[in-house]
């Protein structure tokens, strides 16, 4: 019952499932972010306050979501590998923190393209925009503790244990953000309160937000094999697998 | 010889402390370094009274972090290069005691350092002298924090040759709720308002760290040490 689950931790079957997996993602991906883009771009009504600029929800939410989700997965991933000793699990976890640090990136700037016209100003320090911006710090601090060890295994348990280590500081920054803003309370430009959406604004959002999420796991796969490719360059099984 | 951990811990730490006392010069460079950046302040800004007192707890916040950061690299560095620290993890006892032992020493060294020459400081920068209370409290709460997360951050850096960037682009994210506590707790007590929520807050994050970072840096130098 247990093997598929035991296999997982074998390099040739995860190089072998990612590349069936790939393109299963990315066409899903492309169908929902194909649907999602014309639906929320195109037909979707005007926003009565915001009109055609709130559109830009369409990348800004998912990314932002997609930032704390690859991050989850970082984190988890070297979890794993670090309890269970599996190697896999680093090689998830150095595979998907560039891929996380480019959407809190994408949410980063999306949001403050969105800030200029609507708060007037390209950056607020507010709580949602803060703890983005330490997010994104999180993520350089992992990728380039990785690389920082002469010995890729090493460098690998380093980043992961801090991985660990920042999952649990996420929700304590997230709050002490949130709570620093409520104690100093300046001048508040607007709040991205959740407005309660009409259907033909919020189905484009969600066929975004799971594009989104296949999107990551087709990226994810194939970084995945390129990471597996380079910590395993010297078994036999790449010689035959790479074997004109 | 079997040493109970508590000795073993008290060993240590005297250890450490003996070692810092017979190096007074590497003792008083975070503190002049801490002086030196409050005073940069307000020769950058401006030195009009009543500005430089809005931005004292924030000032006095990030140089306190900035100068704590700067002796958190020789944390395990020093042991590490003589082979110490290996010595010590081969020991028999638990690696997260001489974790702790070094850290209250680290702690004890800079931490305490800065809550004790905080009101001269506060004074050039106009803090009032009702505040220094908290002021001093907060400090103490949040330099043993910033210990506590520097252990981690010192760990995972520890074999490395240029640790010392890496060491503060892991732990200043860490340390920025910390930051933002300490600060409001400082000005609340300025503005004459209660600070109890942010030192509360203060004392929290300082218990969190000092229960789970003992564990964290210990698997972290298992990790570097190997």
């Amino acid at each position: 019952m247990w093997t598929w689950f035991y296999r997982l931790a074998s390099p040739p079957h995860v190089y072998r499932t990612a590349a069936a997996l790939a393109p299963w993602f990315l066409a899903l991906a492309a169908a929902m972010i194909g649907y999602g883009l014309i639906d929320g771009l195109v037909f979707a009504p005007p926003d009565y306050q915001q009109g055609d600029a709130f559109r830009i929800i369409y990348v800004h939410a998912p990314s932002a979501w997609l930032s704390l989700f690859a991050y989850t997965t970082m984190a988890v991933a070297g979890a794993i590998a670090l309890i269970w000793r599996i190697k896999v699990g680093f090689a998830v976890a150095a595979a998907a923190a560039p891929i996380g640090a480019s959407f809190t990136l994408a949410a980063l700037v999306t949001g403050s393209l969105w800030g200029r016209p609507m708060w007037g100003t390209y950056w607020a320090w507010d709580p949602r925009l803060t703890s983005e911006l330490i997010l994104l710090f999180l993520y350089f601090g992992v990728i380039s503790l990785r690389k920082a060890f002469e010995d890729p295994a090493r460098g690998d348990r380093a980043a992961a244990l801090l991985g660990v280590v920042g999952v649990i500081n996420v929700p304590i920054v997230h709050f002490s953000v949130t709570w620093w803003n409520s104690l100093h309370q300046g001048a508040t430009l607007a709040k991205f309160g959740k407005p309660t959406m009409p259907g033909s604004m919020l189905w484009p959002l969600l066929a975004m937000l799971l594009g989104y999420m296949c999107f990551f796991g087709g990226v994810l796969c194939m970084r995945l094999r390129g990471e597996v490719l380079d910590r395993e360059r010297q078994a036999v099984w790449v010689r035959e697998a790479l074997a004109p | 010889m079997n040493v109970g951990a508590w000795r073993a811990m008290r060993l240590i730490l005297q250890r450490e402390l003996c070692l810092s006392f017979r190096r007074p010069d590497q003792l008083l460079q975070p503190l002049v370094f801490f002086l030196i950046v409050t005073t940069l302040f307000p020769l950058a800004l401006s030195p009009q009274l009543s500005l430089l007192r809005d931005m004292a707890p924030g000032v006095l916040w990030v140089a306190a972090l900035l100068s704590s950061l700067l002796s958190l690299e020789a944390l395990f560095k020093v042991d590490a290069d003589d082979g110490t620290l290996e010595q010590l993890a081969l020991s028999a006892q638990p690696l997260y005691v001489i974790v702790i032992a070094k850290t209250m020493a680290h702690w004890l060294v800079s931490g305490v350092a800065l809550v004790v020459m905080s009101p001269l400081v506060a004074t050039a920068l106009a803090i009032p002298v009702h505040a220094f209370a908290t002021m001093m409290a907060s400090l103490a709460l949040g330099t043993l924090t910033l210990s506590w997360l520097g252990s981690i951050g010192a760990g995972l850096t520890v074999g490395l040759r240029r640790g010392g960037v890496l060491l503060s682009l892991i732990v200043l994210p860490l340390a920025m709720p910390m930051l933002i506590f300490g600060a409001s707790a400082t000005d609340r007590a300025i503005g004459g308002e209660s600070p109890a929520g942010a030192l509360y807050f203060l004392a929290a994050l300082c218990v969190f760290t000092s229960s789970l970072a003992p564990l964290a840096a210990s698997a972290a130098l298992r990790i570097t040490l190997e």
